[in-house]
């Protein structure tokens, strides 16, 4: 079997005497869509932001078997001076957020510039000289923003402000965004939310499309079950903190547990 | 509808008026006499006349179809930032002329106004090393005077204790100042925002009375001397001091003390132009749209991998050199400082022209830091009203223009040619037209 992409082990969140997540353990399979399901307030944003690098998990280990083998998110995280969780996304996880953040008063080109940071000359001088090499990597980096914008069918919005798109192209622009960061495991936070259903088809093939053609594996929170019975080979369901369920679709559908946390059914009457 | 504005129009008069009756009733309609009062009250009843006049001519301005269109046109340019087309022409010529024009100055001007020129321009410096701080990376440093501090002392202290002069001190001072900024931004840069703000005022504070006291080193509020600046050994003294040639002696001309302050203006003019070219590359390259990405959003950029301490410190660090390079010229200008020159107002007018320019905006930055300084020296029986006339100028600009006097505008990009993305993007325009 593959080593999975990504494996979450024994991870314990508490925010004071608040314990947004319990012992969570899952992994995500490389090349593969892995969903993250539950309730509001189950916890999934915060493992999200343990994975992204936004917090440090109080107890367990998170582990990317990325390009240069596996590595720690923790360690990546506390390195002295130089650490945080910009090393986890140069490690190869990008993220989108469940409130779009974008830089609103740029360009959308310019979005995905900034993404590309590492692949242009950061070189003060050989920028205000513009040597050779500069403009080289300079237009490298315009033209893979233009491939994501025309991939994500934005290409047409590429020199207008970030803020004044409409609502569904600046979640399309955020995935872009991460895209360019050229990730290998890809989080995206509630990426549907807000959309409307014809948005929604269009997203799930985006999606889907991400992971069989550009060698990537996705995580995606959703509240909409319809699309991730539709794209998810693989579901994982937090209900407080914990996981209570993890599997194929088929299987997670019909677990009582899951029926239970959803409908808000008491565990007495699971059992029973 | 005539019946109602008439309505309208009368209700705001009397309103107005009788507001201002009761502000300029006690003010100006009681007078001291001895140890009494005289009422005067007619002069107050003038006054809100005169201010009720006003409000309805403004008013009815604002009713007429050149007020409208003035208005709407001021409130749709509240938005602020465009994207170019990428189709505007380049400035290349006026920016030419403005250059010889600005080159040509002391050809034309007199000694007072190229003092004048000479400040006008440290001010623009002073403002572009801020707006990279507080405009593109949106970091708020109240102590920005002590960098400016930093380069002047470097070269009064460096001549007095290590013989520097003034081309050495013009290139040690922003590594100096930078180095400061650096020590000073470091540990506090990756807290929230307004620590930094905090640390800076306290650091411009504490700059300032280390130079005052530690009088041994700096000479305290006596200040120290700075050398009149020097080209390739020439002087610009009438005797030479720093071991090299009178100009006017090694060109057979007569002394004047004007050519010393001509010298300083040209290094300063091209040190200026450099600084705004640098400024204007920052703003499309990497590093600079970093910076904006920073101020934008600072969890979106850490996302995308942006190590955001190092970038802010790099922009700090380079607004202290550019402040650095303006204190070197500030001290070779006055030939001499002292610690008076860099209190916080300094540090409070330079943010102003920074805010004044529309935080981000180079043009925006370097006109307003010539109006600043040009216009109290314009408005010189007003100078005492020079403080309270800034503070109305800046509460009037965040009601009415809080994004600056100069619309921002963002560079546009396209793919190169050859390029699969670039290919369709000029297909497009036909079949858009064979629609
Ligand atoms: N920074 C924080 N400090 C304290 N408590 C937090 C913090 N972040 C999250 N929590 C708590 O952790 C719990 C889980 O929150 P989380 O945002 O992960 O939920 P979620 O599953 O993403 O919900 P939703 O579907 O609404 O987005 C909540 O009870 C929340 O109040
Ligand atoms: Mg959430």
């Amino acid at each position: 079997m593959k080593t999975p992409i990504l494996e979450v082990q024994n991870v314990t969140m508490r925010f004071g005497g608040i314990v947004a997540n319990r012992d969570v353990s899952f992994a995500a399979e490389r090349g593969a869509i892995t969903a993250l399901i539950g309730p509001n307030g189950a916890g999934k944003t915060t493992i999200f932001n343990c994975i992204t690098g936004f917090y440090r998990a109080s107890e367990g280990r998170i582990l990317l078997n990325g390009r240069n083998g596996p590595q720690d998110i923790g360690q990546l995280m506390t390195r002295p001076i130089t650490g945080g969780s910009h090393l986890v996304t140069r490690a190869g996880i990008a993220r989108t957020f469940q409130n779009i953040r974008l830089f609103k008063e740029m360009s959308v080109v310019e979005n995905l510039l900034v993404a590309q940071h590492l692949a242009t000359r950061n070189n003060l001088l050989s920028g205000v000289f513009r040597t050779r090499a500069y403009r080289a990597a300079e237009t490298e980096a315009v033209d893979r923003a233009y491939f994501w914008l025309s991939q994500m069918n934005l290409a047409s919005d590429a020199n207008r402000l970030a803020g004044e798109l409409p609502y569904g192209r600046q979640r399309r622009l955020e995935i872009a965004r991460a895209m360019c960061t050229s990730p290998a495991l890809i989080c995206l936070d509630e990426p549907a939310a807000g959309l409307n259903p014809s948005e929604t088809r269009e997203l799930s093939e985006v999606i889907q499309r991400l992971c069989a053609e550009h060698d990537l594996s996705v995580l995606v929170i959703e509240h909409d079950m319809g699309l991730v019975m539709r794209i998810a080979d693989h579901i994982v369901v937090l209900d407080h903190g914990e996981v209570i369920s993890d599997g194929t679709p088929d299987s997670v559908a019909n677990d009582p547990a899951v029926i239970a946390a959803y409908l808000g059914v008491s565990e007495e009457e699971v059992t029973a | 509808m005539q019946n109602n504005r008439l309505a309208s129009l009368l209700k705001e008069a009397v309103l107005t008026f009788v507001i201002s009756l009761i502000l300029f009733g006690p003010i100006s309609g009681l007078v001291l006499d001895g140890f009494g009062f005289r009422n005067e009250l007619g002069r107050s009843v003038t006054l809100a006349a005169i201010i009720t006049a006003g409000r309805v001519l403004v008013s009815l301005a604002g009713m007429s179809e050149i007020g409208k269109r003035l208005r709407s046109r001021l409130t749709s340019s509240n938005s602020g930032v465009t994207v170019n087309t990428g189709q505007e022409r380049s400035p290349l010529l006026p920016l030419a002329v403005l250059f010889l024009a600005g080159l040509a100055l002391p050809f034309f001007a007199d000694k007072y106004f190229l003092g004048i020129a000479i400040l006008a321009l440290i001010y623009c410096l002073l403002g572009l090393g801020l707006n990279i701080v507080v405009g593109l990376a949106g970091l708020l440093d109240l102590g920005f005077v002590a960098f400016y501090a930093v380069g002047a002392y470097l070269l009064a202290l460096g001549y007095q204790y290590l013989g520097l002069g003034f081309w050495s001190a013009l290139v040690i001072a922003p590594f100096l100042a930078g180095l400061f900024g650096m020590v000073l931004a470091f540990p506090v840069l990756k807290m929230h925002g307004d620590y930094l703000a905090i640390v800076t005022l306290g650091f411009g504070e504490i700059i300032r009375l280390v130079l005052n006291n530690w009088l041994e080193f700096t000479g305290g509020p006596n200040g120290a001397p700075v050398p009149a600046p020097t080209l390739f050994g020439l002087e610009f003294t009438r005797t030479a001091k720093q071991g090299g040639v009178p100009i006017h002696e090694f060109l057979g001309i007569s002394y004047s003390g004007d050519y010393k302050f001509w010298f300083i203006y040209v290094v300063l003019f091209l040190v200026v132009c450099a600084v705004i070219y640098a400024v204007h590359r920052l703003r499309v390259m990497p590093l600079g749209r970093m910076w904006e990405a920073l101020r934008e959003d600072e969890i979106a950029c850490r996302s995308l991998g942006v190590n955001h301490v190092f970038t802010k410190l790099s922009a700090f660090m380079l607004g202290a050199s550019t402040g650095g390079i303006a204190g070197v010229f500030f001290a070779v200008h006055q030939g001499f400082v002292n610690p008076t020159s860099f209190t916080f107002f300094e540090s409070a007018l330079i943010l102003a022209i920074v805010v004044l320019g529309g935080l981000g905006s180079t043009v925006g930055v370097v006109l307003a830091a010539i109006v600043l300084t040009i216009l109290p020296e314009l408005l010189r029986d007003f100078a005492e009203y020079r403080v309270l006339v800034f503070g109305i100028l800046m509460v009037v600009m965040m009601i009415w223009k809080p994004r600056g006097l100069v619309r921002l505008t963002r560079p546009a990009f396209f793919p190169s040619s050859h390029s699969e993305a670039g290919i369709a993007l000029r297909l497009e325009p036909q079949t858009e037209a064979g629609r």
